[in-house]
């Protein structure tokens, strides 16, 4: 018992006051010396104030030097992240672009509207009810261009309703079944939607071609067509409201003005399903 | 004559690396924080300094850890002289660690590195909030001593190696 408590003395008196080969102070003083700077510290001495605000001054410097390839390091780690998630940056910016194109469309519609209602004054306003669907079936076929949705009579959907992708008119509604109703896209063959192109407030059919895209027919009278132009809904014949954008003009030649629909009809897995109605001013 | 004169020079600089790593990582806050993750960080001077300490306790002199102790204060904003204190607790750990040990063995190193990292971080944490009253996120220091603890392991391997390829034939090995 004496024995191995004289084993940990002289191991403890060896570690803490034993001067190496080439040690000038034994650790015992540093542990002192230490000490007593920390109990300076605590009093606030200025001699103490003085090294340290010295202290400062080097040691900063050379921190940020010495830091200089751990900051190379912490932006290669950073780089490597955002490497990582360009992908999913790549998916939103792309969303926020068609949000910002459709905010862009809108706007022009808008400003078109607001200055030809300025000259004629509306005597109602149009009101919506909303559903959000998903695509069941995407009868894909060269001869139907359709869509079956989960949602039916019993969800309140009804003949002639706004199909809409985001904030974009891909088709109506044809056929309601109690938990289910086919939708006929604009892109099909038999849709016809009254369109108004904009500007110019020019009023015309856009007629399905079975493609990947549409054509503007029954043109009543010369219209100087332009890239640039969009196709909205125009609210002619009261089944869909108007100002709802469908797609851009790509012309073809004189005769063939083309319309690219502004979403993709062979992506499509939710729609929101619209219907509007008419309200009297009082 | 000349290779034979850099060849010298390269292998002196080679027994410093523990100092320069030492005050190098004193100086960094070599301890991946940037990373971000929650509780994570580790103290690399403890390591260094417990490790050298105890196998070749001639690399790092006392007064160079004393003096990197004062350099880590600055880097942090800690009041001079505690991280000073602290290091040089782990020196005098490891020294009676090396004392009472005939046949070295790194389970039993690591072991013991807990204890003392358990104990100079106690004082450290003792120091600072009773005596100088600054606040301290308790989870955040315990996260600090279990990474410390698990990391020393691997870079004990990683000196092993160094330490035999630098010094072999020294006969303090």
């Amino acid at each position: 018992m004496a024995t191995s408590r004289d084993d940990f003395v002289i191991a403890i008196r060896s570690a803490f006051l034993k001067k190496g080969n080439q040690q000038r102070f034994s650790l015992i003083v540093l542990i002192f010396f230490s000490i007593s700077l920390i109990v300076l510290s605590r009093l606030n001495v200025p001699a103490i104030n003085y090294l340290k605000v010295s202290l400062n001054e080097i040691i900063y410097r050379a921190s940020f030097v010495v830091s200089i390839p751990e900051q190379q390091l912490q932006n290669a780690s950073i780089a490597l992240k955002n490497h990582f998630k360009l992908y999913e940056d790549l998916k939103i910016t792309k969303k926020k672009i068609k949000e910002l194109e459709f905010e862009k469309y809108n706007s022009n519609y808008l400003s078109a509207e607001n200055t030809r209602l300025r000259k004629l004054i509306d005597e109602y306003i149009v009101q919506s009810d909303e559903l959000v669907a998903k695509v069941l079936l995407d009868k894909n076929s060269p001869f139907l261009k359709s869509i079956i949705v989960n949602k039916g009579s019993k969800d309140g959907v009804k003949l002639g309703m706004a199909v809409l992708d985001n904030q974009y008119l891909i088709g109506k509604i044809v056929e309601v079944n109690y938990s289910t109703s086919r939708a006929l896209l604009v892109s099909d063959l038999n849709s016809k939607i009254p369109i108004s192109v904009e500007p110019g407030n020019f009023l015309s059919i856009l007629s399905g071609t079975g493609k990947s895209y549409g054509k503007i027919q029954y043109t009543q009278q010369d219209f100087n067509f332009q890239e640039s132009n969009v196709v909205y809904t125009s609210g002619s014949g009261g089944i869909f409201k108007s100002g709802i954008p469908i797609g851009k003009v790509k012309i073809e030649s004189n005769e063939n003005i083309r319309v690219n629909f502004f979403s993709n009809l062979s992506q499509i897995t939710f729609v929101k399903l619209i219907s509007f109605e008419k309200e009297e001013i009082e | 004559m000349s290779i034979q004169v850099k060849k010298s020079f390269f292998r002196k600089l080679l027994t410093f690396v523990p100092l320069i790593l030492l005050f190098v990582s004193v100086m960094n806050e070599f301890d991946f924080n940037y990373l971000n993750y929650k509780y994570f960080s580790f103290n690399f001077p403890f390591i260094l300094i417990y490790y050298w300490s105890l196998k070749r306790s001639e690399s790092l002199g006392y007064g160079y850890i004393f003096i990197a102790g004062l350099f880590n204060d600055i880097t942090i904003g800690f009041p001079l002289g505690v991280s000073g204190l602290t290091y040089l607790l782990i020196c005098g750990f490891a020294a009676y660690l090396r004392n009472i040990t005939l046949r070295p063995n790194l389970v039993n190193d690591w072991m013991f590195f807990l204890f003392t990292i358990l104990f100079v971080t106690s004082i450290n944490y003792f120091l600072l909030i009773s005596i100088f009253s600054i606040e301290m996120n308790y989870y955040e220091l315990m996260g600090n001593i279990f990474f410390t603890f698990l990391f020393y392991y691997i870079f004990a391997y990683l000196f092993d190696i160094y330490l035999k390829l630098v010094f072999k034939g020294n006969k303090n090995v």
